[in-house]
């Protein structure tokens, strides 16, 4: 079997999600085109030998409908050849794209495969794409449909995650992310949107608050609260938790993630193909997978996800360096932690999702960059990305530096 | 020109008027009500082909002759309907099914003609008009009613199992919003007038008396007869169906909330909520497809048999007190007394009053009577203020109620009822002081929920004469009264008990006396095994949700506190008799709350539950100090604790029908779901046991039993039902 090696990633600085957003005057495809042609031109690469372009997307409709990555192949001017597909994998489609493309090349029917996603939460709405989950009985009834700020409070209820707990995990979000912008750690990765004549219309990420204290969150008023008790979805979550008697809602925008506009990109390819295209290989997908996991609980899947990706490797957790779980809420990353009793100062060093933002379809792909950056910076050799996804699902990835 | 005959109708007569509008007249032959049996479809479709071929009729009015318009579907066409498919179903599923869709969809095949033949029907209502009835006037083009109180409009469907299935979820999720649509027609409520004009259900109201005038006016003035979503362009009101924005803040919350209430035991609602959802995406004619096809599964499934049985065919059966004894004219006394104005005498004698009897309420003094009088009659006022009591009725009910100056007060009373503190002594001297000063044919009642009578008969003077009539709280909404026959009560006690019961407008059950009866004695299993459960580390929110997810309105430890734990805690040291606590994991419990700590439930503020003044109550956290460090939920079967809470009832009522507690299967049923809400989706306890098939709940009993104690093991009655693939109802018959 090939191996399938990563040769380079790029992402966007992610925009505040708003009308008032630094990239909300950017359409979904030109965010995509741009870090389809900065991994062009850093990589003198001949796109003609690119076999295809996988790109996340969770809420394909308007602008980012139909087809989104064939689109951005004509809006970044690759090579007509270069096919494109769009995923949906909710919000691990960006690091399920990465997956796709590996297992494309692994099975040695590509050769080279750009995988990565794009979301433009301003322009297209989180929710645009609609779908059966939350309204079709026949759906929600089965998959305990809450909303996921729901879920997030009733892990943090079941798990024992009080506010301070949440609160203190957002803010020390927050300080690694200010640190590592400050220490450029992200600069190999994040090329700035530039209008047509090249001048920026943003260089590094807008939705982050350095410096913010507990204090700070703590005048948050509970963003869930109401949802829960006045329309049902606390009983949907006992229903599920018959142990809990009454769920504490514990998570407020600053302890959640971030909505913003982004795109990421990884290229990923055979040693052949890196060998033809003058490429050198940083590191090897060493393994991946995607499960389902309790629905109720929604965003508990990067514990499922990451036991069965250490059996699929036959791999420990003494292998493993650093790990980004996806910060879409402070519980999801805390019950991960306390599942596994990982060490956090291996966990999302550089700070996540709810210091940075998480452009849905686009940020697996991000955290395969930002990990593989920082084992190459600390010269460690292994690490792991795991996901949380709506309706109960996880995805997992394992890299490893060659 | 061609000439029409006669129509030859059953249940209506259709009388053609000279302005061309036919009255078409509901009257169903030697029955009080009209209902939708076959005849009536048959009826109805013929007198559609007479008004679609006769050019000189220009439209339909549709009246009663009874006082009531309708009570809608017959529920025993139903009930043949799902029987047939069951004894065809083994041999070829299919097949029966598809009997079952034909026979089932006619109504609203029906309904969907009349509404598109082209000439104005309109339905005039006057009394109440419900379920299949009201789906017909929604069929029609108007609709107007008369302007009383007496006039009324609902879909019960689903509290017998069903849910509007001649077209009542697709016209009414098109005529109201999503959110009143679904109120409408999941809640089972009857909607009078104000409200039904309201939300647009009914079109005018007028005068009882000109109804039909007024009704043939509005023919007369030109009635649209094609309907909004027979247009192009329709949109369903509300935002325009589930997959717009105004459908993603409505249906997520929806679903949340049938969760929230039925536990997702109810497969009417479930299909009701799935025919309203998909069938709003569609063209009505195939949204009416959907809905049939939804509506032939509910009667495929167990749930609405169960329901119907009991619900309606056997709560209708024993309000007509087939244990009556025969051949007694009926002797309804004109005075009732009840002694002991506490919170129970008071809302009895509430209901006695209402019920039109006169009522002397008494107690040690004048001044607690009095005070028991003031309590019941600011429930008639509440009642009153919140709509659901007219306020005539409240005043002369509040008339006949009075407060006496002592127990000699009681002197000219035909039943007297002792209400007093549930202890024996307390009770052995009010009833020997009522003895002394009733007339000697009175009737002696004592409310008691599980005190035996043979330990309270001898404190009375004409045993014969006395009774027991176990009341349930809150008693204006209970419908269940547990009537008690002592060892020497007569025919005549009983009769003039029942008769007094059946005046009240409630439900009896016949039982034999005996600790705790049938329904405390069930209740007690249930409580019991909740705390057991507890005692075992199962952490106690997941004892109490997991009770109401099994379908019981409350949590096995929050009914504890409402019983009071002192009652528990005197139960369990009868049943010990001199064994330690320790050895039995109920005892243990009970008495570390109630002898070493003084929690005593809910009226001491402190039980299983911490009761903050003002605040929502909360389980006591110290619960895991007495009962064990709780184990982790993850390794405990939810479905498992489930199965304990039905069969450890089911059980008790095996036994208590096997000692002639009770008599009837179809009393037990009855009895618990009215009784202690036992769910209602299974029929009842001991349907509960029939549906499963005896061999099979026996299986079960002794699996149970090997697994979690000697309480479950089977009685040598269910063994010899098992063996012989017998059931309750076939054991223990209606008499």
């Amino acid at each position: 079997m090939p191996d399938a090696f990563v040769y380079d990633h790029v992402r966007t600085p992610r925009g505040r999600g708003k009308l008032d957003g630094a990239l909300h005057e950017v359409s979904t495809v030109r965010l995509a085109a741009t870090v389809l042609a900065a991994l062009r031109e850093r990589n003198d690469l001949d796109t003609a030998l690119v076999d295809d372009v996988v790109l996340g997307c969770v809420d394909p409709v308007g602008e980012a409908g139909g087809d989104v990555a064939r689109a951005a192949v004509f809006a970044a001017g690759w090579d007509r050849r270069v096919a494109g597909v769009q995923i949906n994998r909710f919000c691990a489609s960006g690091l399920e794209a990465v997956n796709m493309a590996a297992a494309a090349v692994m099975s040695g029917q590509h050769e080279l495969v750009v995988a990565g996603g794009v979301e433009s939460m301003s322009r297209v709405g989180i929710g645009a794409s609609g779908g059966a989950w939350p309204v079709d009985p026949l759906v929600a009834l089965p998959s305990f449909f809450m909303p996921q700020g729901v879920a997030a409070d009733l892990i943090a209820t079941k798990y024992g995650f009080s506010r301070d707990d949440v609160d203190a995990y957002a803010v020390e979000s927050q300080r690694r992310a200010a640190q590592a912008w400050a220490e450029g750690r992200f600069a190999r990765s994040v090329v700035p949107v530039c209008d047509g004549l090249g001048i920026p219309l943003l260089s590094r990420d807008e939705h982050m608050r350095p410096g913010t204290d507990m204090q700070a969150l703590a005048a948050l008023e509970p963003s869930f609260r109401t949802l829960g008790e006045q329309m049902g979805f606390d009983a949907v979550a006992i229903a599920a938790h018959p142990e809990i008697e009454a769920v504490r809602h514990v998570h407020h925008a600053g302890n959640s993630s971030g909505i913003v506009d982004g795109a990421s990109a990884v290229l990923i390819g055979s040693a052949e193909a890196g060998e033809a295209a003058g490429l050198t290989p940083r590191a090897r997908i060493r393994a991946f997978v995607s499960t389902g996991s309790d629905p109720a609980l929604m965003l508990t899947g990067p514990v499922d996800a990451t036991d069965k990706l250490l059996k699929r490797a036959r791999a420990s957790l003494a292998d493993v360096d650093l790990f980004e779980i996806n910060e879409a809420f402070s519980a999801v990353v805390l019950r991960t932690v306390q599942a596994f009793d990982l060490d956090p100062a291996e966990v999302n060093v550089n700070g996540g999702a709810i210091a940075m933002g998480h452009p849905l379809g686009a940020t697996g792909a991000m955290l395969i960059g930002t990990l593989l950056d920082e084992l190459e910076r600390r010269d460690l050799a292994c690490g792991l990305v795991a996901m949380c996804i709506g309706a109960g699902m996880g995805t997992a990835t394992l890299i490893e530096r060659v | 020109m061609r000439t029409f005959g006669p129509l030859d109708l059953g249940c209506f007569r259709f009388d053609a008027g000279d302005d061309g509008v036919a009255v078409l007249t509901w009257d169903t032959p030697g029955r009080s009500m009209n209902v939708i049996s076959e005849r009536a479809i048959d009826d109805l479709e013929a007198v559609l082909a007479r008004v679609v071929d006769d050019a000189a009729v220009t439209g339909v009015v549709v009246v009663s002759a009874k006082a009531e318009f309708s009570g809608g579907a017959d529920l025993a066409l139903i009930e043949r309907m799902i029987a047939d498919y069951r004894a065809t179903a083994p041999a070829d599923p299919v097949a029966a099914a598809t009997v079952l869709l034909a026979r089932s969809r006619r109504l609203s095949v029906l309904y969907r003609r009349i509404e598109t033949c082209g000439k104005p029907w309109v339905v005039a209502v006057a009394g109440r008009c419900l379920g299949g009835a009201l789906e017909l006037a929604l069929a029609a083009h108007a609709r107007i009613a008369a302007d009383d109180s007496a006039t009324r409009i609902g879909l019960p469907e689903v509290k017998v199992g069903l849910f509007p299935g001649a077209g009542g979820t697709q016209r009414v999720m098109r005529m109201l919003d999503p959110e009143r649509a679904l109120k409408v027609l999941s809640g089972g409520r009857e909607h009078g007038m104000a409200e039904a004009v309201a939300l647009g259900l009914i079109d005018r109201i007028v005068p009882r008396d000109r109804l039909v005038d007024e009704a043939r006016a509005m023919i007369a003035a030109g009635l649209e007869t094609v309907k909004p979503w027979d247009r192009s362009g329709f949109r369903p009101p509300g935002g325009g169906g589930p997959y717009t924005p105004a459908g993603y803040r409505f249906w997520p919350a929806a679903i949340a909330r049938y969760r929230q209430e039925t536990s997702d035991n109810y497969p009417a609602v479930r299909l009701l909520l799935r025919a309203a959802f998909e069938g709003l995406q569609l063209p009505i004619d195939r949204a009416l497809a959907v809905e049939q096809r939804l509506f032939a599964e509910v009667l495929a499934g167990p749930e609405a048999a169960a329901m119907i049985r009991t619900l309606f065919t056997g709560r209708r059966a024993l309000d007509r007190h087939p244990r009556r004894p025969r051949g007694l004219p009926e002797r309804l006394p004109h005075t009732v007394g009840v002694v002991g104005a506490g919170f129970m005498g008071s809302a009895i004698a509430a209901a006695l009053a209402l019920a039109g009897f006169e009522v002397v309420l008494v107690d040690r003094d004048a001044t607690t009577a009095a005070r028991g009088r003031e309590t019941a009659l600011a429930g008639l006022a509440e009642r009153v203020r919140s709509g659901r009591l007219e306020g005539a009725a409240a005043e002369s009910a509040m008339r006949r109620l009075t407060a006496g100056e002592g127990i000699a007060a009681l002197s000219g009373a035909g039943l007297v009822i002792e209400a007093a503190f549930e202890d024996a002594a307390t009770k052995r001297t009010a009833l020997a002081a009522i003895s002394e000063v009733v007339a000697d044919d009175a009737v002696v009642a004592t409310n008691t929920s599980a005190l035996p009578l043979a330990g309270l008969a001898d404190a009375v003077r004409r045993p014969e004469r006395f009774l027991g009539l176990h009341f349930f709280s809150p008693v204006e909404r209970m419908r269940l009264v547990e009537v008690i026959r002592g060892g020497e009560t007569s025919e005549a006690a009983l009769a003039l008990a029942l008769d007094v019961v059946g005046r009240l407008g409630k439900t009896p059950i016949v039982v034999s006396d005996g600790r705790g009866f049938y329904v405390s004695r069930v209740v007690a299993a249930y409580v019991g095994e909740g705390v057991r459960m507890l005692a075992e580390g199962v952490p106690p929110a997941m004892v109490e949700t997991v009770g109401r997810l099994t379908g019981m309105p409350t949590g096995p430890l929050a009914l504890a506190d409402e019983i009071g734990l002192d009652v528990a805690w005197r139960v369990a040291e009868v049943a010990l008799a001199g064994v330690a606590p320790a050895d039995d994991p109920v005892a243990r419990v009970i008495s570390a709350l109630v002898p070493e700590r003084g929690r005593l439930g809910r009226k001491g503020g402190a039980g299983f539950y911490d009761y903050p003044a003002g605040g929502r109550k909360a389980l006591w956290p110290g619960l895991a100090g007495i009962a064990g460090r709780p184990r982790p939920a993850e390794t405990i079967r939810v479905e498992g604790l489930k199965q304990r809470f039905l069969v450890v009832q089911a059980l008790e009522t095996v036994r208590a029908l096997g000692e002639g507690v009770v008599a009837e299967a179809r009393e037990a049923d009855v009895g618990s779901v009215l009784g202690f809400g036992f769910p209602a989706f299974t029929g009842g306890t001991a349907s509960y046991v029939d549906g499963l098939g005896s061999a099979r709940f026996a299986a079960m009993c002794v699996e149970l039993a090997d697994r979690h104690g000697e309480r479950f093991r089977p009685p040598v009655l269910l063994a010899e039902l098992a063996a012989g693939g017998g059931t309750l109802r076939g054991r223990f018959p209606a008499g």
